[in-house]
């Protein structure tokens, strides 16, 4: 190999947890040092170069003008370019404040909201075009890896689509919403976690986005027979996801 | 002397986007200094309004990729002072054993990788690979095994998920758990090789006398449950925190300022953990303690690196010890019923006292929230250190005059995500 492919971890409006999760791959951290060459990071290195990336990875969704300003000028010296984990991908978390006038979240935080210039959170990929999105709260270990060696061998990387149900047969366990009537999303939810909330006697919460194509109103129909509220319900996918289109009929609007 | 500006845009090896502003005059006067903290807020407090007391550890937990359990357990617990639960003995163990393991990732992150660089004369821990590859190895293997333990008994290591009120949605197993012991039988003499490394690296020799904060306990090194009291004299119930504590708004940072009513800025942490728990530690974080040949209680904020150093032989102790006594029965839990009521709660996260507390309605709905995390409790204290610090350094060339500031926050560890929650 000629020259290591030059990688750069941003972080925007977020909790840190996604490339803290990168840098949480223990085992084979020191092989992808010998693999990359890690050329900004601002939470791991002092001496960061501007230069251009092959390969960047965005943590956080965007949530300031100046965020805008800089998202665009990442794009701009990035060849690949990966949403890296819900926030980037749609705000995540933070984004259920956008169902809130700004104005009456910021009174509530702030005495003086005069110095504060939020907007609404939304994912990097409204201001630019992204090449390709790591699903999660936070993304799983091994699709990190996985993104990674697949851009090293320049290959598409095997990201999955199907639901959080598939993984949880994978794993033999009972369906929660057939046998225990619990309020699980799993059925619209991308698989990737290991199905681990069901797999721990725990219904998903949907904390790695829609999977692709989802039939949300029917999951929706299904909680209220279940029993929940229309309130419980809107709740349920104004959470991780509420911004996206798959999901935003049913998170209220 | 020539006026001097020391500017850091964007601080390195912290989590969260923070910078540096200080102006000092030719007579060697600071004349403008700030910890500005640029981080975009995110407004929890605002939309964890309208949402249902059992989801409220799941959301909070994303306040920090970091210390998500901390924001968990705080979260679990302050809700269920709200509603009148007591969770039993098994939970508290295995929330506390969760808590620690935690801090030990978190500890081993700040230490190995953010702030050693700078002790030992490097930008970051990557060039040490080569010139000191067995320093790195330990710190990678020793935060694995903090992350490990989490993941064992919350599923995964980020935002765990088997943490809910009143208990765990399910137990560890047994045999894997005793892996774990072993490992942390292991990882002892490599806790003690920390400390012994931090003890032996030259830090700044700057002292100040400011009040240090902690929750205390009688019987134990004070993680999840204490009364937050401090060196000068502060002794309260979690549930009045606000009696005594309030924060202003500076315009230059969206992190608010936290003030000790009547008195002024307090630092939280490893430090003043140490520093006023030192006697609830084991034998050998005591004996580790007194080996460093630094005497406690300390004021110099950097020998918190050495604190957390300690810690990390009380928190394999502790982990072992909690181990060793949890019966990992299956516990019917109650039906939770719903109550109006408010609820707070003060832990300790790894980068020290993080405060949660929320108002439920009769459906068990959150009316109002309000959060404190380390980092804000810190913010002013940073400012007041720096303060004083930068006026002992005018002699140095401005490169090393930056430097030195920059790992005084380094030495605070700041979360700022926190912070700007």
């Amino acid at each position: 190999m000629n020259q290591k492919p030059r990688i750069a971890v941003f972080k925007f409006t977020g909790c840190a947890g996604c490339q803290l999760e990168f840098l949480h791959l223990e085992d084979v951290f020191l092989d992808l040092l010998d693999l990359f060459d890690i050329s900004y990071w601002k939470m791991v290195k002092r001496d960061n170069a501007e230069q251009e990336w092959d390969i960047s990875l965005v943590e956080g969704g965007i949530s300031t003008p100046w965020e805008i300003e800089e998202i665009k000028q990442i794009r701009k010296k990035t060849k690949f370019f990966v949403a890296f984990g819900d926030c980037a991908i749609g705000g995540c978390i933070p984004s259920i404040r956008n169902w809130i006038p700004q104005m009456e979240s910021e009174e509530l935080v702030y005495p003086d909201p005069s110095t504060i210039h939020s907007t609404k959170v939304l994912g990097i990929g409204e201001y630019v075009k992204v090449d390709a999105v790591l699903k999660g709260c936070p993304p799983h270990r091994d699709t990190i890896v996985e993104l990674l060696k697949s851009a090293l061998l320049k290959i598409r990387p095997r990201l999955r689509q199907h639901p959080v149900c598939v993984e949880c047969k994978f794993n033999d366990n009972a369906c929660l919403i057939t046998s225990e009537k619990k309020a699980c999303m799993g059925p619209v939810i991308s698989a990737g976690c290991g199905a681990i909330c069901p797999t721990l006697g725990r219904e998903c919460e949907g904390c790695f986005g829609p999977m692709s194509n989802p039939n949300a109103a029917a999951l929706a129909s299904i909680f209220k027979e279940i029993g929940l509220s229309d309130e419980d319900i809107k709740r349920k996918f104004r959470k991780y996801a509420g911004m996206s289109p798959e999901f935003r009929l049913e998170a209220g609007h | 002397m020539e006026e001097k500006l020391v500017t850091v845009d964007y601080i390195a090896r912290v989590e969260g986007q923070g910078a540096i502003n200080i102006k000092i005059a030719k007579d060697g006067k600071v004349e403008h200094l700030r910890f500005r903290i640029f981080e975009p807020p995110r407004f929890f407090e605002s939309f964890l309004v309208g949402r249902r007391y059992d989801e409220v550890m799941e959301i909070a937990s994303r306040i920090c990729g970091i210390c998500p359990v901390a924001h968990q357990i705080t979260a679990l617990r302050a809700v269920e002072n709200a509603l009148g639960i007591e969770p039993s003995e098994q939970t508290r163990d295995l929330r506390k054993l969760t808590a620690i393991s935690a801090h030990i990732q978190s500890n081993v992150l700040s230490m190995y990788f953010l702030s050693l660089p700078d002790l030992m004369g490097y930008e970051s821990i990557i060039p040490m690979v080569k010139e000191h590859g067995e320093i790195v190895k330990r710190g990678l293997m020793l935060k694995k095994l903090g992350n490990d333990i989490t993941d064992l008994i919350g599923g995964r290591a980020v935002h765990p998920v088997t943490m809910i009120v009143d208990g765990f949605t399910a137990l560890p197993n047994k045999n894997k758990l005793l892996v774990m012991r072993k490992r942390l039988v292991e990882a002892k003499k490599d806790a003690v090789k920390t400390v012994n490394l931090f003890s032996e690296l030259e830090i700044p020799d700057f002292t100040r006398r400011c009040e240090h904060a902690a929750i205390s306990d009688p019987n134990e090194y004070a993680i999840n449950e204490g009364r937050f009291m401090s060196t000068e004299g502060l002794d309260i119930d979690e549930m009045n925190y606000r009696d005594h504590i309030y924060e202003k708004q500076k315009t230059y940072s969206t992190a608010l300022h936290s003030y000790i009513k009547n008195r002024d800025s307090f630092m939280v942490g490893p430090l003043p953990r140490v520093n006023i728990n030192l006697k609830h530690m084991s034998d050998d974080a005591q004996d580790a303690a007194k080996q460093s040949g630094i005497k406690f209680p300390n004021f110099n904020p950097f020998v918190s690196h050495l604190a957390r150093a300690i810690e990390l032989v009380q928190n394999i102790d502790a982990s072992i010890e909690i181990i060793d006594r949890l019966p990992l029965k299956e516990e019917r839990r109650d039906v939770v019923s719903c109550r109006a009521g408010f609820g707070a709660a003060i832990t300790e996260a790894p980068r020290g006292s993080l405060y949660h507390s929320y108002l439920l309605d009769n459906n068990g709905i959150v009316r109002k929230a309000d959060l404190v995390p380390p980092t804000a409790h810190n913010a002013n204290n940073v400012e007041k250190d720096m303060h004083a610090f930068v006026q002992t350094l005018l002699d140095l060339p401005l490169n090393e005059i930056t430097l030195k500031c920059e790992m005084l926050i380094r030495a605070y560890d700041p979360c700022i995500s926190c912070s700007t929650h």
